[in-house]
């Protein structure tokens, strides 16, 4: 175990290294910072000076060298956007972004599993084919789509006249497809609970948890629609097996069979794929964070990206490439705990 | 059935939410503001920016400022007098407090003027004032280097800070008036001005709070905003939704494609304003010989059509132009306008045997003005019609003005906005024969000269009788007009939209800087 840890740690080192070495090489492609900083009739030769005071004159290795001895110590420079050293930035950003995610895990699980274990054990239901629907349209819907319909439908509203208003069921049925909007449509809100150090929750307060609601649904409407197909598959795929058969044969209740002995097993691969996605989700907030004004790490690194900020995208980039080790690492850890027949690698058989 | 539910639990909500946050007093009101940017610092002389200059107007207090016509209307200076070619003597407003309680005198202008004086990105518009000198403690006056006629302009920028609050040390020993691009200085954490809001909480990119500020000097103005919230919404459609949502009451930069939506909207209102940035083309004379010839830059000039554009790709949110100069601008002439001729254009590349046409590339930003990329796109296509073969390239603005710089395609896109609100400004950047000494011609892409229209504008920069340099300009732009020194497509309009009862039309003008201290709002 010890070992396995400490194998995966100099993985992490070994990525950030990469991805540092790499967003450096970029650099110069990112654009010049100090265009953002300065007024457009500034004359070239006060830009001069800045670029010299930040050091963008010296050659790449000059830079590099500088940087890596000051990372090393835990300093990775200071933000020419947010003017605050880069790892704060990222730690004031982090707790949104972390919040985001798990409300979109949650949604996820909390769908996916039982319509995904239905839609296996009643494969021709209707239903089961409805779900199936709406999942191929979900997988096909670009994120931003979906948060801008969200958006309209719940935030703004709409109304609609399909039917005769003068009528009782026209003006009933208008009245039921119309909504009302007023769901929060931007950023955290101004209702929430310090916790510790630079984390404010959403989830302690209902006017909280309410800015949380559509970020997280689109956030989870991409992978939704995975989750539901992948427990399905594999669902079915386990009541074929030849213990599930014996299980139904020796007079088990099918409740016992399917949610006890099939859903563990269905689990296994369901974890591995999970771990990794909400790795990338991490990632994948930068679109829904930027419709929704939602002020965590993916609408900073766009911020960051916009202002050529070099000191700040290098540290986020190295971060994200910490935060999907660290995922992967803790996947193979949970795996150990479902499945005991599987090694880690570096510990004894 | 749940869906309902839902609704009306949000409904609910949101109403209880909005009483808590509804403030005590009848005529006291927020006002939550949803900006396309937010202020880059608390540092007024740290970035010359429309969002600092926004900032500056709440916070602080201008010595003059623009009016909706462009006069100027006395702030925290209540009368000015030219003494002579050199002097201007300005009587100060008695009885201004800052927001730490200092008072405000003359001594805080002579500081304000000379910290200017060593900003980055004021120093070179501030190069005209030589000294400012404290007469008594609300006297001063300002000198002159040579004659100027833009003192006023100038006087616009200054926005006096508390020298006393910004002069010492801070606990780490750095000295509370340094200004650091892009650092942790002491002003870009601290404020303290003479405005009509205090900042009481910001978090950069995500959102700055203000407060009123009770010991206010304005007390004849009707404005009744007592606390701003101002979130930065960058994204286009999540600004207009949070509009919409009634999540906001007040945005910048509505986009062109939402304007009928905000338009039609039952609970908002949309503002729209001719603008004062002028978009167009440069002809990079360096690289296309035949861009040399006045003819041929005749003939790109009139191959573009600059109402259509206006018209159909903006949809009405730009006026086309023929001039540098917006209706007010001291050097407007009204006689210039554009002159889109499709066959006149081909008569004059065929007089200057170009009937063939040439292929040249082109470049333009994509995120920076108002519907770019697609204004470039509409302009090729344009000059397809004259055999001119254009290729364009377009990118993201923090990679566009380091491939700008460096001067290495045919025809680049640019938009100016004048510093001084004055028609000047923007031949002595775009148009003056590049001088690397002075600094002359810094957005001069296509190293166009013409020393003639050079010597007429320098000479109307030292005339102080204003009707004489008023000619001087128009005659200036007219010269400019002839000899096509410019590509001239339109003033990219402002809009604005705000909820119901958020009256923002007295407050909002052509140079982008509500002045939201006298903002009214009657729910």
């Amino acid at each position: 175990m010890i070992a396995f840890l400490i194998k995966r740690l100099m993985h992490a080192i070994l990525v950030m290294f990469v991805i540092s070495v790499l967003a450096f090489a970029i650099q110069d492609n990112l654009g010049d910072p100090v265009q953002q900083m300065v007024g457009q009739s500034v004359p070239e030769s006060e830009r001069e000076a800045i670029r010299e005071r930040l050091g963008l004159n010296d050659s790449f290795l000059v830079q590099y060298a500088r940087f890596a001895k000051n990372a090393v110590q835990g300093d990775f420079g200071y933000s020419y956007f947010y003017r605050e050293p880069a790892l704060e930035v990222i730690a004031r950003h982090l707790p949104a972004t972390l919040e985001l995610v798990f409300a979109a895990t949650l949604i996820i699980v909390v769908f996916s599993v039982p319509i995904g274990v239905y839609s296996a054990i009643k494969p021709r239901s209707p239903i089961s084919r409805f779900f199936m629907g709406v999942s191929i349209i979900g997988i096909s819907i670009p994120v931003f789509l979906t948060a801008i319909l969200l958006i309209q439908i719940f935030a703004i509203g709409i109304t609609i006249t399909l039917f005769p208003q003068g009528t009782g069921w026209g003006a009933w049925l208008n009245g039921l497809l119309s909504t009302e909007g007023n769901m929060p449509s931007f950023g955290r809100g101004y209702d929430l609970v310090h916790v510790v150090g630079h984390w404010d929750t959403n989830l302690a307060t209902w006017d909280g948890v309410k800015h949380l609601v559509l970020p997280a649904v689109s956030l989870a409407s991409i992978m939704l629609p995975l989750f539901i197909r992948l427990i399905r598959a594999e669902m079915m795929e386990v009541l074929q097996s030849d213990y599930v058969k014996y299980a139904r044969a020796k007079g088990i209740s099918m409740r016992r069979v399917y949610f006890v002995h099939a859903l563990k097993n269905t689990m296994l691969p369901v974890i591995t794929v999970g771990g990794v996605q909400i790795g990338t989700m991490v990632a994948y907030t930068i679109l829904t964070e930027t419709v929704f004004q939602w002020p965590g790490m993916g609408l900073m690194f766009l911020d960051a990206i916009n202002h050529a900020d070099i000191p700040l995208i290098v540290t986020y980039l190295m971060i994200v490439g910490l935060i999907f080790v660290v995922t992967n690492t803790i996947v193979d850890l949970i795996y150990g705990f479902v499945n005991p027949t599987v090694k880690l690698t570096g510990k004894p058989a | 059935m749940t869906l309902k539910k839902t609704l009306l639990a949000s409904v609910i909500g949101a109403v209880v939410a909005g009483t808590t946050m509804l403030p005590m007093t009848a005529s006291a009101e927020t006002l939550r503001i949803g900006y396309s940017a937010d202020p880059e610092t608390l540092d007024i002389h740290e970035q010359l920016s429309g969002g600092m200059l926004r900032f500056s107007h709440l916070a602080f207090d201008p010595l003059v400022r623009w009016t909706k016509d462009f006069q100027f209307e006395p702030r925290l200076a209540s009368e000015w007098e030219q003494i002579d070619d050199t002097h201007m003597r300005m009587t100060l407003r008695e009885g201004v407090t800052f927001h730490s309680g200092n008072e405000f005198t003359a001594e805080d202008v002579v500081w304000t003027i000379e910290r200017l004086k060593e900003s980055p990105d004021y120093r070179a518009i501030f190069e005209p004032i030589a000294s400012a000198e404290a007469v008594d403690d609300y006297t001063v006056e300002i000198t002159t280097t040579a004659p100027y006629p833009l003192l006023l302009n100038l006087a616009t920028y200054i926005f006096p800070m508390d020298s006393k609050f910004y002069t010492g040390e801070t606990d780490s020993g750095n000295d509370k008036a340094e200004i650091i691009k892009s650092g942790n200085s002491f002003a870009s954490r601290n404020v303290s001005g003479t405005g009509p809001f205090i900042v009481t909480d910001r978090r950069q990119g995500v959102r700055v709070d203000f407060e009123r500020f009770e010991d206010y000097w304005d007390t004849e103005t009707k404005g009744n905003v007592s606390r701003i919230v101002l979130t930065p919404i960058a994204e286009n459609a999540s600004r207009v939704a949070a509009l919409l949502s009634g999540g906001v009451d007040f945005i910048d930069a509505v986009p062109p494609n939402d304007l009928d939506r905000v338009r039609d909207a039952s609970n908002a209102n949309l503002f729209e304003i001719a603008g004062t940035r002028i978009i167009g083309f440069q002809l990079n004379e360096e690289r296309v010989e035949a861009f040399q010839d006045p003819r041929v830059r005749q003939a790109v000039d009139l191959a573009i059509n600059q109402e259509a554009i206006a018209d159909r790709l903006m949809r009405g949110f730009a006026t086309p132009a023929g001039q540098f100069s917006p209706e007010g601008y001291s050097g407007h002439n009204p006689d210039l306008v554009p002159r889109y001729d499709i066959e006149r254009a081909q008569e004059l590349m065929a007089e200057a045997g170009y009937e063939d046409g040439f292929s040249v590339d082109m470049i333009a930003p994509n995120n920076r003005y108002v519907n770019d990329a697609q204004i470039a796109q509409a302009v090729a296509n344009m000059l397809a019609r004259i055999n001119i073969d254009v290729s364009l390239r377009t990118m993201p603005l923090a990679q566009y003005w380091p491939e700008y710089d460096t001067r290495q395609s045919d025809i680049a896109m640019i938009g100016w906005h004048s510093d001084t609100e004055d028609s000047a400004n923007f031949f002595q950047y775009l148009s003056f024969c590049i001088d690397d000494e002075t600094g002359a011609g810094q957005y001069n892409y296509g190293s166009y000269c013409n020393e003639e229209i050079d010597a007429l504008v320098t000479q109307a920069d030292s005339e102080t009788d204003l009707e004489k340099r008023n000619e001087m300009l128009r005659e200036a732009e007219a010269m400019l007009y002839e000899d096509v020194g410019y590509i001239m497509l339109h003033w990219q309009n402002l809009a604005y939209a705000a909820a119901d009862g958020v009256d923002i039309e007295p407050v909002v003008n052509a140079i982008d800087f509500p002045y939201l201290g006298d903002l009214v709002i009657d729910r």
